[in-house]
């Protein structure tokens, strides 16, 4: 027997010995391919006009989530020349930099949605959302008339803090003001739809997404989440106009 | 489950069943509504049925003494009738979702039929439902046959069964009610996770304990690899689930991991399921029962140890292939494509392991179903891996990823190899856990066979040309220097494969339907009181 022959064959009378060997054997891709990405300048690196999420922004995520939307959509867009054509410029690692988790999805059964902010109208989204085939007679997208319903906001206050100290960079003004941006992100009439423009930039959008200022529903915070894609830094679009294509 | 406990392992069970009433009621309290009251009600509701059960027969008498010469099966019963139910349902939910892609308004539209949130009751029913019962029995089984001893506790692979059970439901009917994580293959509620976390670790120390007891002074083969899928499996639970409550009274969470690391983390997780979930925990299975349905030794033990440290240290590395392209850093990528390549020396050699340990016994192969679904079994995973590692290189990546190419890859190793090698050890077992010489309708064995084999195929071939159309259409330029298709004309083209897709996976259903109502015959048709039975430890080693 060759001595690696003898030692395993030993080895195979230590079961802590198997055990050791197991973990060993099984923790070092791991390692090397997961530590260094939480150091390196490529993945860490956060542009500096990418702003987190607004609460309704947020609560539209939440659903998003809820409703199993990544199972059929992707939000990253690959370095490609027909995706970029197709989707726009691709995806930054930053631009997920404040997602928990990361919707990147692994199933185009519909398109891509990373960048779909002000390509359609919150009139053509919601119409889509109650019935798809309303606007796309072809389409296999499932219907969500309920999402007209009332948007349940009581833990949003403690979501917008969970993710404050997971390191989403929200600070005290908006962490203290949850309860009201989220309402007068979709009532633009009110006297609080200012602050949504000072708490998080006057590109956010500020409108009544179902049409109904009076009822706060999912589809307002769907519809805002949907607008909010790819709008939230302009880094990616800079990026792509630098190299020559 | 009860008549084969001590008095004292009773009273241990009670006590735990107390506790797991107290915890529910707890949750329950504290939530008030919602998914997380729902769930703590259920707890509540099993906690006291065990109780009544317990305390009923506390007093009730003793098993034989010598029990401790006999090898404990009971659980295991337990295990493949839960195998068996998980198996309908998740490939029920399976074949409803595929129908919905194709007839998307087929079922009443209510949030819980939709397809995004069938589709995770589909991976987690047959993944930690069908697959992970079948590993847990069998695993229960092979290390006290390959280690001629009892298991080494009574309470513990109850806990571990139940506690198992408990968590794959809170998981799917967590998602039915739009409570997920939204990470594939771990979308389940912090608190479950937990749970999984707790019934892990007993699942450790109990194969661990049993292994000590050993009459055998060299560990078979077929236990590294069950050790390999539990100790990796624990790993990569728990990093990848690490995450804040948004409040103890809530089923909300968000992962500690974000953005790019979360993604690395995740197809860490996710690949890593499909290796050693999907992958060593059945090679386990295959070690065990092929040698022991075909009559012949593993061809060659070297082999097995060479593929066992190529699997257990080559797979870690290969969760970035899921990432191609995208913004994680491409030395990344490369690592996990330079991998996935190589990983397919250990793969072929196990799976060339397999079919050559059939030398010798084709006449077998010929004539005996079940041990056809073995064979077939570890064709399908040397096809698999194979398709995978190609899958895996960038420039066809660039083409197969986001299409249905993958679902077609992923099913011919899930139904293909997963599926079949469950079946093939289940008509093993059944008939010898029951006492019976053969199944309670052999013919039937065959025509599940069939079944199988023509929805594999169906479902297959379907998707391959789904993908590779998809693929194509997406990236094909007209003459004038634009894309030639529409996103839509993609969907479009993809009808008729997914209707042969619902078909082909309606015939493995029914072929898994057919083989649970068999199983039940011969359950029917066993001896009286076969239950409380233990066998006796065999004076020989099993293999
Ligand atoms: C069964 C898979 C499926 C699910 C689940 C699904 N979609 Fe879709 N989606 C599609 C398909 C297919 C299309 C393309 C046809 C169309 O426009 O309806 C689409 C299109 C879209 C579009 C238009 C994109 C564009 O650029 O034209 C948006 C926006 C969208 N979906 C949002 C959602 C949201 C939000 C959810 C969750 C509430 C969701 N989808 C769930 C399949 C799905
Ligand atoms: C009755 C047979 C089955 C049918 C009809 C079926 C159908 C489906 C469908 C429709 C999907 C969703 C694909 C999509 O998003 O487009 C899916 C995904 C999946 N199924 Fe199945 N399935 C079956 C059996 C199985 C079995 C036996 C397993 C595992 C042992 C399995 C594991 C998976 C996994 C892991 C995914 C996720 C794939 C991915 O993310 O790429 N399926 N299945």
């Amino acid at each position: 027997m060759i001595p690696i022959q003898k030692l395993h064959y030993n080895l195979e009378k230590v079961s802590m010995g198997l055990v050791a060997a197991i973990i060993f054997a099984a923790s070092i891709g791991g390692i090397v391919e997961i530590a260094p990405l939480f150091t390196i300048k490529e993945t860490v690196e956060v542009p500096e006009d990418l702003r987190p999420l607004a609460p309704l922004e947020l609560a539209g995520r939440q659903i998003y989530i809820r409703e199993g939307c990544y199972a059929c959509h992707s939000q990253m867009i690959r370095s490609l020349s027909d995706e970029i054509d197709r989707y726009g410029p691709y995806s930054l690692a930053a631009e997920s930099a404040y997602d928990h988790p990361m919707l990147w999805g692994s199933k185009r059964t519909g398109p891509d949605l990373a960048r779909v902010g002000r390509k359609y109208s919150d009139a053509w989204h919601v119409k889509h959302l109650i019935n798809p085939r309303h606007v796309v007679p072809t389409s296999i997208m499932p219907v969500y008339p309920w999402l007209m319903e009332e948007l349940d906001t009581s833990l949003l206050s403690a979501q917008v803090s969970t993710l404050h100290r997971l390191g989403v960079p929200y600070d005290t003004s908006q962490l203290e003001n949850v309860k009201t941006d989220v309402l007068a992100q979709s009532q633009p009439d009110s006297d609080e739809a200012e602050g949504i423009a000072k708490r998080y930039g006057k590109d956010v959008a500020v409108r009544a997404f179902d049409g109904n200022p009076e009822k706060l529903t999912e589809m307002d915070a769907v519809v805002a989440y949907l607008q909010s894609l790819g709008t939230r830094t302009k880094e990616p679009y800079k990026i792509l106009s630098e190299k020559p294509k | 489950m009860i008549a084969t406990l001590s008095v004292v392992e009773r009273q241990v069970g009670l006590l735990l069943s107390v506790l797991l009433a107290l915890v529910g009621l707890v949750m329950a309290a504290s939530a008030g509504y919602g998914v997380m009251a729902v769930h703590g009600s259920m707890a509540l509701v099993l906690g006291i049925a065990l109780i009544f059960a317990f305390s009923g027969s506390v007093s009730d008498p003793e098993p034989p003494a010598d029990r401790i010469y006999h090898y404990y099966d009971a659980p295991i019963r337990f295990g493949i009738v839960m195998t068996l139910i998980w198996a309908v349902i998740g490939m029920a939910v399976g074949v409803w979702v595929a129908a919905l892609l194709y007839w998307p308004e087929a079922t009443p539209a209510a949030p819980w039929t939709t397809f995004g949130r069938l589709r995770p009751v589909h991976t987690t029913g047959i993944i930690f439902g069908f697959a992970g019962n079948a590993l847990i029995a069998t695993s229960f089984y092979v290390v006290q046959r390959s280690s001629r001893a009892r298991l080494a506790d009574a309470v513990s692979p109850w806990f571990i069964m139940i506690g198992y059970n408990l968590f794959s439901v809170w998981a799917v009917t967590g998602y039915l009610m739009g409570s997920t994580q939204s990470k594939e293959y771990a979308e389940a509620s912090w608190y479950a996770d937990i749970l999984l976390v707790v019934v892990w670790v007993t699942y450790f120390v109990l194969y661990m304990r049993t292994l000590a007891r050993r009459n055998e002074p060299h560990i078979y083969v077929a236990n590294w690899y069950y050790m390999a899928f539990i100790l990796v499996v624990a790993m990569l639970h728990i990093v990848n689930n690490i995450a804040l409550p948004v409040s103890f009274s809530s089923d909300q969470s968000f992962p500690v991991w974000g953005g790019v690391q979360d993604a690395m983390v995740q197809w860490w997780y996710g690949h890593n399921a499909v290796a050693f979930f999907l992958t060593a925990g059945f090679l386990g299975m295959l070690y065990y029962f092929l040698p022991v349905r075909s009559g012949r030794p593993i061809w060659s033990y070297r082999i097995s140890i060479v593929a066992f440290w190529g699997i257990v240290f080559f797979y870690i590395w290969v969760g970035s292939h899921h990432l191609h392209y995208t913004a994680l850093p491409y030395w990344v990528q490369t690592l996990g494509m330079t991998f996935s390549v190589m990983l397919l020396v250990p793969s072929w050699a196990s799976a060339g392991n397999a079919i050559a340990t059939l030398n010798g016994a084709w006449h077998k192969v010929r004539d005996d179903a079940t041990l056809r679904f073995m064979f077939v079994a570890a064709v399908f995973y040397g096809l698999s891996t194979f398709e995978g590692s190609f899958l895996a290189i960038r420039p066809v990546n660039s083409l197969s990823h986001y299409t249905d190419w993958t679902v077609g890859h992923v099913h011919s190793g899930t139904l293909g190899w997963v599926a079949m090698i469950i079946f093939g050890a289940i008509y093993t077992l059944v008939p010898n856990l029951y006492d019976r010489s053969q199944m309670a309708w052999p013919r039937a064995i065959d025509w599940h066979f069939w079944l199988a084999v023509s929805g594999t195929l169906i479902y297959v071939v379907s998707l391959w040309n789904a993908g590779i159309t998809q693929g194509l259409m997406w990236r094909t330029y007209g003459s004038n220097g634009s894309l030639a298709y529409s996103f839509l004309q993609s969907v479009e083209a993809m009808a008729p494969y997914y209707l042969l897709r619902t078909i082909g996976g309606a015939l493995f259903l029914a072929g898994a339907v057919l083989c649970a109502f068999n199983c039940l015959a011969t359950i029917r048709a066993a001896p009286r009181g076969v239950e409380a039975i233990d066998r006796p430890l065999s004076p020989q080693p099993a293999e």
